[in-house]
């Protein structure tokens, strides 16, 4: 019973992994394939654009993953044929985006909304806790006259 | 102070909403060209059928014209073709790339249809469209003298589209030297 559950586990995680890419788009050389495989998971498909090369059956990410795998057995590094497709769409195929000015805003604007909180709910919690100020020396003084002052039996 | 506080929420949620309003207007399937600016990458297409003539990237240099990436398996080009048709006949310079395609496929549409270029490229394995970073079709460049790249438009050319947006274009490309 367990073993099947494994199994029906792997099925379901491996399947799901291996869908898109077909045989026969495969490199024959196990690690260049495998570093294919990392970088087409990286890249979006500018036709289903949620997806990545390497899950997308659009008949655009099959001629991308085919293209990619011949930079690769080209010699191509990673980088180099990372750059080959952003040069041709944009960086927007990198699901990973740089840190570039362009993306500034991408990167830091969630930041800059926690901040602009964070010193709302500060500003918020210290104009409640300052309260009346304590009472100095001549307060104390002034406080001891009108108590001494009072009259009695009015309370 | 307190007024700011009270206000900065609502300014936020003013902006945020601003924000989404032109966000959720813009066609996401729409991505910016690389090309821009940019001389078209150099490809050299075989021609549909032997009688035609096929398209290389020297034969769009000298005057402005429209690079169309269309195929015969394309529904929206069948939208754009009669735009197409009718800029032939009122003389635009109109160059076709069949994406993705059998050069037999795409004869026999051109045949059908009508064919609005002047010339035809056969690009089947579609690495030249990759080259230029075409995502679909159709796709439509206008192509300056000097072989550069000054606007993609992604989609159909409808009559609006041109009248609006390319035809204007094409004309202060046709006034440059």
């Amino acid at each position: 019973m367990r073993r099947r559950l494994l199994i029906a586990a792997a099925v379901a995680v491996l399947g799901g992994a291996a869908r898109a890419v077909t045989p026969d788009e495969q490199l024959p050389d196990p690690k260049l394939e495998a570093r294919a495989r990392a970088i087409s998971q990286e890249l979006r498909c500018v036709v289903c654009q949620n997806q990545s090369i390497d899950d997308s059956e659009a008949p655009l990410a099959h001629d991308l993953r085919v293209l990619l795998r011949e930079r690769i057995a080209a010699g191509d590094t990673d980088a180099q044929a990372r750059a080959y497709l952003v040069q041709r769409y944009g960086s927007f195929v990198l699901l990973r985006p740089p840190f570039r000015p362009e993306t500034w805003a991408l990167w830091l604007g969630p930041l800059g909304v926690l901040a602009v909180g964070g010193i709302g709910v500060v500003v918020y919690f210290r104009s409640r806790a300052g309260g009346p100020a304590a009472l100095n020396a001549a307060d104390e003084a002034e406080l001891d006259r009108l108590m001494a002052t009072a009259p009695e039996g009015d309370d | 102070m307190r007024r700011i506080l009270f206000l900065a929420p609502i300014l936020l949620l003013v902006l945020v909403l601003a924000g989404f309003g032109v966000g959720l207007r813009r066609d996401p399937s729409i991505l910016p060209s690389q090309l821009i600016g940019k001389p078209l990458p150099a490809f050299s297409l075989p021609p549909l059928s032997p009688d035609r003539a096929g398209l290389a990237t020297t034969d769009l240099a000298g005057e402005p014209v429209l690079l169309n990436v269309f195929a015969s398996w394309c529904v929206a080009c069948r939208v754009e073709h009669p735009t197409l048709m009718r800029l032939k006949a009122e003389g635009v310079n109109i160059a076709g790339l069949d994406w993705k395609d059998e050069p037999a496929d795409g004869a026999g549409w051109l045949g059908q249809n009508g064919d609005p270029y002047a010339r035809t490229g056969n690009d089947r394995t579609g690495r030249a469209g990759i080259d230029m970073g075409v995502s679909g079709v159709p796709e439509t460049f206008v192509v300056d003298r000097r072989g550069r790249v000054r606007y993609r438009q992604v989609g159909p050319i409808t009559p609006e589209v041109w009248a609006e947006t390319i035809a204007p274009l094409m004309a202060k490309l046709r006034a440059e030297s």
